[in-house]
């Protein structure tokens, strides 16, 4: 493929000294439809790599659908349809013959809520993904575990208890316990959908700073209604309302020079 | 309307539908009662380890209605289950639209067809081809009679398991077909096994599907292919003949049948697993 490098450089970057990075996912006119209704409307973003990008915006702006197209999660809901284009190393995710479930083990995901499978313990959580794609060692799992529970801060917490069942911890633990789990299958980007909401103040430290630290092995990309938290822990930031992207920039300019009027008014708490 | 009309009304509102409620359990336990009363009597070992004695000569037992009640549900469940458990996944699963609308409707609908019909159905599809009554026969008259139930539980189950476990799932690459069958089905299991264990209860007791597939059996059957006694088919042959002694014993055989569907039900909830592994 002749477009095989598809480097989008991150558009109007505020900091003068960030260097334009290459782009560990992006998106060209990425729209997307439950049955009729036009949701994410041809949204083109690129998502660098190891930065963390934030996408801000009020509730129902398509900002939670448009993360779920990038791994094609969107179309697991009965008469969901996507349009455009979603590139990963020169390959469009959307192309014929693309299997959604390569794409997912390369992009992994975080949902609101914390959802370990209910019947398994920590242990079993962690390694689901390898062993359901098939590794069946049992020193490469325990390794791949400990090295997840790690990247995910929880190795600490849940190494004497590793055969307890997953749901028995707090909701901050499990979550972390799903960002372990889906550390452990390697992806090379991961997509936060408001990881933060059900949990209180203190557990959502303890993710943010987690966020911060996974830059160094992923590329992540959040959503969150959540003004301060996209300020606390991305690099950029995109501003979604009614669909559109209505700015994307560094998160620094984003909240303390924004360039459109709507996004000033919503950073600056006038609606949504 | 004064507080104390008010209390009075409240008082008499809850006494109605505190009777109600009595009345329904009440009717279990006189049924299960009366059944105990009459049939302890005839119970002794030889009537679990006796062939039936021919007519006019008292005692005896009914050791091959037991075992052929077993075999009868083993045969049904051999069609039931999977028929049921692969139905209840596409519903639940896969199916989408008018043609699952058609196979949920059609399921319903078998379910309420009356049992003696898929009697006379197993009769057509079995008996008369084979030219005999058979275990075999009686076998797949209770397994019609299980599938119905079996789609429905299976896909009710299916169907309680959240949708974040799926996405859980789906989103770390796992294809659906192993989601399904590593995560759903065991998160579900709990709930599944409880749902075929009662419809083979519920299969158990049934007799007019029998009456012209298994047919009866004085002596032992052997193999599949003869016919066979069953519990429910001795309960109506012997609580019409005109013999005391009969009588007592289709007591028995009640009381027997109503423990096994019993225990069958109160051991599906009290010790089936609840935590299951995948993979």
């Amino acid at each position: 493929m002749d477009a095989a490098r598809f480097q989008v450089r991150p558009r109007p970057v505020g900091d003068p000294g960030e260097q334009p990075a290459r782009a560990a996912i992006a998106t060209e006119r990425l729209s997307a439809w439950f049955g009729t209704n036009h949701v994410v409307k041809e949204i083109t973003v690129a998502f660098p790599q190891h930065k963390v990008t934030a996408l801000i915006g009020p509730s129902g702006c398509g900002k939670s659908t448009f993360i779920r197209c990038l791994n094609r999660m969107h179309e697991v809901v009965p008469g969901a349809r996507v349009g455009g284009a979603v590139w990963m190393d020169g390959m469009n995710v959307y192309q014929e013959g693309v299997d959604p479930v390569l794409i997912r083990r390369r992009v992994g995901m975080v949902f609101q809520k914390p959802n370990p499978f209910p019947t398994l313990s920590v242990y079993d959580n962690v390694v689901a993904g390898l062993r359901l794609n098939g590794e069946r060692k049992k020193a490469a799992l325990n390794a791949a575990a400990e090295e997840a529970l790690r990247g995910a801060a929880l190795w600490d917490e849940v190494k004497d208890h590793l055969q307890a069942p997953g749901t028995s911890f707090s909701g901050g633990q499990q979550q972390r316990l799903c960002i372990a789990r889906a550390l452990a299958v390697k992806p090379e980007v991961l997509l936060m959908d408001e990881p933060c909401s059900a949990l209180d103040p203190i557990a959502t430290a303890k993710i943010e700073e987690l966020i911060y630290q996974l830059k160094d092995r992923v590329t992540v990309g959040i959503v969150t209604h959540n003004m301060q938290q996209a300020a606390r822990v991305s690099d950029f930031t995109g501003f979604l309302l009614m669909g559109e992207l209505v700015e994307f920039s560094a998160t620094e300019k984003i909240f303390t020079n924004p360039g459109d009027s709507r996004t000033e008014a919503y950073i600056t708490g006038r609606f949504g | 309307m004064s507080l104390a009309l008010r209390h009075r009304v409240n008082w008499i509102a809850l006494g109605m539908t505190g009777l109600c409620a009595l009345a329904t359990v009440s009717v279990l336990f006189f049924l299960l009662g009366y059944i105990a009363v009459n049939g302890i009597g005839a119970l002794n070992w030889d009537f679990f380890t006796k062939l039936p004695k021919p007519v006019g000569e008292t005692g005896g037992g009914m050791a091959n209605a037991i075992v052929g009640t077993g075999k009868l549900l083993l045969l049904a469940s051999l069609i039931g289950v999977p028929v049921g458990f692969f139905g209840g996944v596409y519903l639940a699963e896969l199916g989408r639209g008018k043609l699952a609308f058609a196979v949920r409707y059609a399921t319903d609908v078998l379910n309420g067809v009356p049992s003696i019909v898929v009697g006379i159905f197993a009769y057509v599809l079995v008996v008369l081809p084979m030219k005999s009554f058979s275990t075999l026969a009686g076998g797949v008259a209770l397994g019609i009679m299980m599938i119905p139930i079996a789609v429905r539980s299976t896909e009710e189950f299916l169907r309680l398991v959240p949708a974040s476990v799926r996405e859980a799932a789906y989103a770390l690459g796992v294809p659906q077909w192993k989601t399904l069958f590593f995560v759903v089905v065991p998160a579900a299991m709990r709930g599944l096994l409880t749902g075929v264990l009662l419809d083979l209860a519920r299969v158990a007791g049934e007799t007019a599907p029998l009456l012209f597939t298994a047919l009866n059996n004085r002596v032992w059957s052997h193999g599949w292919l003869e016919p066979v006694s069953s519990l429910p088919v001795m309960i109506f042959t012997y609580a019409i003949s005109p013999y005391d002694d009969w009588h007592r014993q289709a007591w028995a055989a009640a009381l027997v049948l109503m423990i096994l569907v019993l225990a069958v039900n109160v051991g599906a909830r009290l010790f089936l697993p609840r935590r299951r592994g995948i993979a």
